[in-house]
């Protein structure tokens, strides 16, 4: 059977990473390194307004005296922050009005990705922005959202037409102190997404924003901003792919949610960064800050996460409960192979009263690679009656990949319950057995294992998403049973 | 410039005190253990005392202990010790075999080495070091030496005695052995004591290790024990602290299991100021098997924080912790375990549980466990839990006719019964089983005494209700 096993392997290590190709398109991109200069260029070509200016480079002084975090079990090289063009746009052109404005090079690029925006506009009615590089090229359905009131946008139009929405929500959640990588990004984001759901409107569509990195020797720094006013609710969409480079590029964003009052956001990503060939040369390192306020009573912040990608993974999804009987919760499948690292997890951070969150973590790891789940669970002494559960399961696939698990509660109130389970282990020839005995190859028994241990993430996902992640998955794992 | 940590101040002080007694404290020392006390002291000097600011110290913080002047004690008590008079075991039918450590002093009324007919070897470790260095120099610091802790090299650099257990291949110790360590200093006092336990081949131990002060003074101890058990060795070892409130103890335990040696280790956890445990245990041989358990009841400021370290290195290894805590008042109690399976260590199995229960809105918990896996053949789990009482077992215990004051107690009790009925001694589980329900019931607040011989008289309790009536 290994010789079988063997096969898979091989098929599967030949397999190309399809989204790795790079677009000849003619960008303006800023001198390499970051200095105050940078900042100020970046913010003029944007024409920002004054506050912004200061909040970057308030964020870029808090960066300079912070330390890159070596805590996470990751073992990367030292990043050279002076080598990263921090600022890569397609050539500036008068603003578009339709789809037929956009440089066909780039509808190319993302007809290629499978996010052709005239036929999400057409038929599937996911309303989409999409990123490429460091500046928002298009978003589709707008002027449908607009019915409902909805924003949907770039961050940079955001800045433009609703500054004090800006003003007031940006950096709310994740502070620009906040972290290194936040730092940075407060410093030099270049564009993202910006997001607004009026008070008790529920967003028809999907709201889909797509991430491609694709200039050699850029990083990528957006911003996500998602705001959703008392009673509304919004499903949010994420995904991203880069081309196939020896380097490493880097990828640090943040995206911030506000819920208030009853309102719910659901926060959905397919992270399909370029992973590095199989000697784990090349790859983006993805050093992402996420994070939900639940702000109001009775709000629900959910993130459900499939990981496939990325060199290096560092990112923690999480939910601070500050209203009353809000929810937090988090699920997530995080694929590793090959020489892929992986710290990611979650934070639940409890403070109004009868907050409830769950933690749900599928970690499986194959090839060389290292997977952690890690994550904090603080129930603060105010937030009595709060229940926490969280699971995190790691499944291993061959003998040379780690699975790690460092998960911390913290719990000051003695009316509160918090449960927390983990186990790890592998695919057990048992199993495999009664597949095969049932008729089943090993191959097909393999992912309908995987399939069925990732399930409970799976099925929060939605309908649009769940389809990709399940192939993804089942291209991530192909034959890596060794 | 910032002013100076209190720590630092304490630090320099050890340092220079180091300096000016180095020739004092190793007169005795085999020419081996010359280096191997200057260099942890070298690593102390580099690392300094434990901060809030490393992970696994994360929630127990040593300043307000690290801001007392400590006395060091350099030499032995010069008095003979009446011993009878500090320390009387009081558990019915527990025939044990005594040593004492008074102060961090190794005393005896016979010899200071004791050789039993079946060559067991049982005394001070600073006469061990003397006598037999060859038996000590193979095991001493070889197993926590590796750990560049700040408190372990301060320990390794200061420690002048502790207790020395050799047991031959192939025996059995006869008795329990108990190993009694005092504190009675009208002073406040450092004290770092250094115990090294060596089995033979098939030998087999039952250490019972119970710390104690005798009077309210504060103290600081900071205590390393090192364990080594050879091939299909065997060893049940207890570890009982009831200290008082304004005490801190820090207790680093390493034990190296080779193959198919067994080891239970119990940390009981009554009474204490600052009780901080290190469990270190490295199973290098096939099919060694380790089970840790511990139990703490804290109340008032106390604060307890577990820490274990589980390291498969090699393959068919099996683990199992289970730690379970009651925490009232504004006590805080900390859990860190931390399972690590080896490259190529395949075949393990590892379990390991923390559960807590809070009292009060005060009471905090903090809890870690880690797994750090590197093979697939493995099952592990871990869990945690904090919360309350089930309402629902109480709501049933009650529709029984049992008042709401005892069904707790008798929960408390049951939750607590799953650690302390894996103690294999019977008059030492019956007498700890006791204490327990004591404690429970607030009644058992620090004795003067040392827990194994509080001089109350055994009554029966209300809620010692024979279950199998309900």
């Amino acid at each position: 059977m290994s010789r079988e096993k063997n096969g898979f392997i091989d098929s599967f290590t030949n397999q190309e990473y399809k989204y790795g190709f790079v677009t000849d398109i003619e960008m303006e991109t800023a001198p390499r390194g970051l200095n105050e200069d940078i900042i100020r260029f970046i913010s003029s070509r944007k024409a920002e307004p004054d506050f912004l200016l200061d909040f970057r480079l308030k964020a870029y002084k808090k960066w300079l005296t912070m330390k890159e975090p070596r805590w996470a079990h990751l073992r990367f090289p030292e990043i050279d922050y002076q080598d990263i063009i921090y600022y890569a746009a397609p050539k500036r052109k008068p603003a578009l009005s339709s789809l037929d404005e956009v440089d066909p090079d780039l509808l190319e690029t993302f007809n290629k990705l499978g996010i052709s925006l005239e036929e999400q506009k057409r038929l599937t009615g996911v309303a989409v922005d999409a990123v490429f590089d460091s500046v928002s090229v298009k978003t589709t359905f707008r002027k449908t959202l607009e019915k409902h009131g909805i924003i949907f946008c770039s961050f940079s139009d955001a800045v433009r037409d609703y500054p004090d929405l800006v003003k007031k929500y940006m950096g709310s959640v994740v502070p620009y102190g906040d972290n290194y990588f936040a730092a940075l990004n407060s410093a030099v984001f270049s564009d993202g997404s910006f997001c607004y759901i009026p008070k008790g409107v529920r967003c028809p569509v999907e709201l889909s924003t797509y991430f491609r990195i694709n200039t050699a020797g850029t990083g990528q720094f957006e911003r996500t901003l998602i705001i959703a006013d008392e009673g509304s609710y919004v499903s949010y969409m994420e995904g991203c792919t880069a081309p196939m480079r020896d380097e490493n590029q880097l990828h640090a964003a943040i995206v911030e949610i506000i819920a208030l009052k009853d309102a719910t956001v659901k926060y959905s990503t397919v992270q399909n960064w370029y992973p590095g060939d199989r000697e784990g040369k090349g790859g983006i390192y993805n050093f992402v800050t996420k994070r939900g306020m639940c702000k109001g009573s009775n709000s629900r912040i959910s993130w459900t996460q499939v990981e496939t990608g990325s060199a290096i993974t560092w990112k923690y999804p999480s939910c601070v409960l500050f209203g009353d009987n809000s929810v937090g919760e988090f699920y997530s499948v995080a694929v590793t192979n090959n020489h892929q690292q992986a710290d990611t997890g979650s934070k639940m951070i409890h403070i109004g009263k009868n907050t409830r969150s769950t933690i749900i973590s599928k970690g499986i790891s194959a090839g060389f690679s290292n997977n952690s789940y890690r994550g904090l669970v603080r129930i603060s002494k105010r937030a009595t009656g709060s229940r926490n559960f969280s699971q995190c399961d790691s499944l291993l696939l061959g003998d040379r990949c780690g699975a790690h698990t460092f998960p911390s509660v913290n719990v000051e109130n003695s009316s509160s319950v918090m449960e927390h389970e983990a186990t790890t282990s592998k695919i057990s020839d048992d199993q495999l057995f009664y597949c095969n005995q049932r008729g089943i190859d090993t191959e097909s028994a393999i992912g309908l294992i995987v399939n069925g241990y990732a399930r409970e993430v799976l099925k929060q996902l939605p309908m649009e998403f769940a389809v990709e992640a399940q192939k993804l998955l089942s291209i991530s794992l192909e034959g890596s049973v060794g | 410039m910032s002013p100076e940590k209190t720590e630092q101040v304490l630090g320099r002080k050890l340092i220079s005190l180091f300096d000016s007694h180095r020739n004092h404290i190793s007169r005795y020392d085999p020419p081996f253990l010359q280096g191997i006390r200057n260099q942890a002291m070298e690593s102390f000097r580099k690392a300094g005392f434990p901060t809030t600011a490393m992970e696994t110290w994360r929630n127990t913080n040593l300043e307000r202990v690290l801001e007392k002047d400590y006395n060091i004690i350099f030499d032995p008590p010069e008095a003979p010790v009446d011993l009878e008079n500090v320390f009387r075991c009081e558990v019915p039918d527990f025939n044990t075999h005594i040593i004492s450590l008074y102060n961090g002093w190794y005393i005896s009324r016979d010899t200071p080495l004791l050789t039993l007919p079946n060559g067991t070897i049982i005394g001070s470790l600073a006469q061990a070091l003397r006598e037999i260095p060859e038996l000590a120099e193979k095991h001493f610091n070889k197993y926590a030496g590796a750990m560049g802790n700040g408190l372990i090299s301060l320990n390794t650099a200061f420690a002048q005695d502790g207790v020395f257990i050799y047991v031959p291949d192939g025996v059995e110790a006869y008795k329990t052995i108990q190993m009694v360590n005092i504190l009675n200093r009208d002073d406040d006092v450092m004290v770092q004591n250094r115990n090294l336990v060596i089995l033979g081949r098939n030998s087999r131990l039952r250490l019972v290790h119970c710390d104690d002060s005798h009077n309210q003074q504060p103290s600081f101890t900071n205590t390393v024990t090192e364990v080594f058990l050879d091939e299909g060795a065997t060893i049940d070892h207890y570890k009982l602290q009831n200290l008082n409130n304004s005490s801190t103890l820090v207790n680093s335990s390493f034990f190296y299991l080779e193959k198919e040696s067994r080891l239970s280790t119990h940390l009981i956890t009554l009474n204490g100021g600052l009780i901080r445990n290190e469990s270190f245990v490295r199973l290098s041989g096939p099919e060694a098997h380790a089970d840790v358990f511990g139990i703490y009841l804290m109340d008032k400021n106390q604060h307890v924080d577990n820490q274990v370290f589980m390291d498969h290195s090699a393959p068919v290894t099996t683990s199992n912790q289970l730690f379970k805590g009651i925490l009232d008042d504004q006590a805080s109690g900390v859990f860190n375990g931390h399972i690590l399976v080896r490259k190529d260590a395949q075949r393990i199995s590892a379990y390991q549980s923390n559960r807590n229960i809070l009292l009060t809105d005060k009471a905090v918990v903090h809890a870690k466990p880690f797994l750090e896996i590197y093979a697939d053949d493995v099952k592990c789990s871990h869990g945690a839990t904090v919360g309350r009482l089930d309402e629902n077992a109480l709501f049933y215990i009650r529709s029984r006719g049992i008042g709401e004051y005892n069904a707790r107690l008798l929960l408390m009790y049951a939750f607590a019964a799953e650690v302390i009925r894996r103690i294999s001694i019977t008059p030492l589980r019956n007498r700890i089983d006791d204490l327990v329900k004591k404690r429970l019931r607030g009644e058992l607040a620090i004795c003067d005494q040392c827990v194994l011989h509080c001089s109350q008289e055994e009554k029966r309790y209300s809620f010692d209700i024979d279950m199998s009536k309900i």
